[in-house]
């Protein structure tokens, strides 16, 4: 440190990288391009008002514009052995861990929590893509693993939101057996005669998709979001030709047979309390805003536990 | 002669004199070379028992993808007999890279299952290298779901680089495919025993190896992702696949002590391809040995057997 680095540095950076707005008050579209003000960009999701591009948004952002008034509870997940191969590539694990801790202030990439949606009990997982690609290592799988024994134990449905470039390489063949484990947890909600119902986001790939996230009662994919088991480029490079527009996209895989629906960000809260309530044998869930208490009607009463039988 | 491995070239040098030698005498029957041939013989065995005492595990990699490595078909001709091979996934096509079918092991009528890589340039395509497509793994599924009706014992072999990472593979959903094989391996009512008999290639390999017991050959490797696809997402450099292999703990002897697998098979000195009629005989033995161990497990045990043992899988790392 000398005053170089604390003085003339900033004063060149602020000089070459002067922007006409402060930082963080508006992004820019990944897809079209246009600058778009935080706030209207949070209130719809990160869905791009323009061109209704689905930019990344985290679990904790997820839960609290999917809970009634974003309130949830976090299910706790076991804590893993921690660096259990000593993997170490160009950076330690430990420290590539710490670096994406900090940069998403979460302990890692899937958060887990109990809540109502439409008054409507559920179990939500969501994998976070901005920690460290959304991996599935062991933490995933002890927390989606969680997600199904606190599912099975409410008698509540689970929904899965997932995002990751695949398995964990830093963890091996541990990372591997997430595939299997959790397909047990699966299972286990399958026994229990519990919905399942898998959100796919951009991207899930790997073998993420070849687990937990392809054996959804009902699958749902946010549009354009890229779902497969071998990415385009490995594909490209093996085959050796062009793939077509749209190869691997929400809407190419539901063409294909492999989704029941492609539904946008903004619709999804809806149309999850819609399927849950009915797979749940539950009354509809009345809509809009709760009418004046002195011309209320009683509201349809709801079964005290949610779940059949 | 073997094809020889590019570790194993000071070897095929020795080896190579020592034939070259005896070729010479048999031409000149004045000559006599045995005492020099015999020495060099010594010398490569010696050699040998150094490259394989301590192979590393980019070493074992290339060890485990030898072509003259026995395969899938040749295990199932040694070892079972009346294979009647069953084919196809009823949807869509069969898929050469899987094989199975019913057959008897000891006498006792088992479905066997297993990657085939093929052993020419013609079997090689046919087979698809080992990279099976959806339809093989749904071939699986199905031949695995007749065993448990019929409560036949699923032997699987498993050597396979991988799923096949092609656009109709993709197109008909290979995710799924994988998906569901792995979700019947833990489904069905009847033993399920592996063995890893060459590469267990990622997803492609789980699919067949949720097990409730399973072996690895001595060098055979099973891992997430294959050392050179490693290096170059993590070191931006494919050649780097030795560093990733070392990395990854893809080797039999890291994977007992994990805990993901339940026993080693050995290898004759030199590799499987070095010994086949040894290492088949050896597997049969492993087979063997742990369809024993699952006797006597009703239907319950043996899936709730699988299920906690994949569930407490990762709880113990590495001694550092």
């Amino acid at each position: 440190m000398n005053w170089i680095t604390n003085y003339v540095r900033p004063r060149i950076n602020s000089i070459f990288s002067r922007r006409e707005t402060p930082e963080n008050l508006w992004q820019k579209c990944d897809d079209c391009g246009t600058m778009l003000f935080h706030r209207e960009l949070s209130e719809n999701l990160n869905v791009c008002t323009n061109c209704g591009h689905h930019m990344g948004i985290t679990p904790r952002e997820r839960f609290l514009a999917l809970f009634d008034g974003g309130v949830f509870s976090q299910v706790t997940v076991p804590e893993p052995v921690s660096d259990p191969l000593s993997f170490r590539d160009q950076k330690k694990y430990p420290d590539r861990m710490k670096a994406a801790q900090k940069m998403t202030g979460e302990p890692e990439a899937m958060l887990v929590a109990t809540g109502e949606i439409g008054r409507t009990p559920i179990v939500a997982a969501a994998q976070d893509f901005s920690f460290m690609g959304g991996s599935m290592g062991m933490y995933v799988g002890n927390a989606i693993i969680a997600a199904a024994e606190e599912a099975v134990r409410l008698k509540r449905p689970l929904i899965l939101f997932s995002a990751a470039g695949g398995a964990r390489m830093q963890e091996g063949i541990l990372s591997l057996m997430q595939m299997p484990r959790t397909t047990v947890a699966v299972q286990m909600l399958k026994e229990a005669d519990l919905p399942y119902i898998v959100v796919l986001t951009h991207p899930t790939t790997g073998g993420v998709t070849a687990s937990y996230a392809m054996l959804g009662d009902v699958q749902i994919a946010e549009p354009n979001a890229l779902i497969c088991f071998a990415g385009p480029r490995v594909i490209e490079q093996t085959i050796r030709e062009k793939l077509p527009e749209g190869f691997q996209r929400a809407e190419y895989l539901l063409d294909h047979g492999m989704l029941d629906r492609v539904t946008p960000r903004t619709e999804l809260r809806d149309e999850l309390i819609t399927i849950t309530r009915m797979l749940l044998g539950m009354p509809p869930a009345v809509k809009g805003d709760l009418p004046k208490p002195d011309m209320a009607e009683p509201a349809p009463a709801e079964p005290e536990t949610p779940a059949k039988e | 002669m073997t094809q020889y491995l590019d570790f194993e070239k000071p070897l095929a040098e020795i080896e190579g004199k020592a034939e070259e030698l005896r070729a010479l005498a048999r031409q000149n029957a004045e000559m006599d070379v045995e005492a020099e041939a015999t020495a060099l013989d010594a010398k490569a065995d010696k050699m040998l028992r150094d490259l394989y005492k301590d192979l590393t595990p980019w070493r074992k990699c290339q060890v485990a993808r030898h072509p003259e490595r026995p395969h899938c078909q040749d295990y199932i001709a040694a070892l079972f007999s009346e294979y009647t091979p069953l084919a196809g996934d009823r949807n869509f096509a069969d898929d050469h890279a899987v094989m199975g079918g019913l057959a008897r092991f000891n006498d006792r009528p088992v479905m066997v299952i297993g990657h085939e890589k093929g052993n020419d340039t013609k079997s090689r395509i046919e087979r698809n290298f080992g990279m099976a497509r959806p339809e093989g793994y749904r071939k699986a599924v199905r031949l695995m779901e007749m065993a448990s009706r019929f409560g036949l014992p699923v032997i699987t072999l498993v050597d396979t680089p991988g799923a096949y990472p092609g656009k109709g593979a993709e197109e008909r959903g290979q995710s799924e495919a994988i998906a569901r094989a792995t979700e019947t391996c833990l489904q069905i009512g009847v033993p399920l025993v592996s063995v890893i008999i060459g590469e267990g290639g990622s997803g492609g390999a789980v699919a067949f190896a949720t097990a409730n017991r399973v072996a690895m050959l001595e060098h055979s490797v099973y891992s997430v992702i294959s050392p050179e696809g490693c290096a170059s997402i993590l070191w931006k450099d494919a050649e780097k696949m030795r560093e990733a292999a070392e990395a990854l703990r893809l080797t039999a002897q890291d994977l007992k002590q994990l805990g993901v697998i339940d026993r080693i098979i050995k290898e004759p000195l030199g590799g499987a391809h070095r010994g086949k009629s040894a290492t088949i005989d050896s597997v049969g033995q492993a087979i063997d040995a742990m369809l024993t161990e699952l006797d006597g497990k009703d239907r319950a045990a043996l899936i709730s057997d699988r299920r906690r043992k994949f569930l407490n899988m990762g709880n113990k790392g590495l001694a550092a």
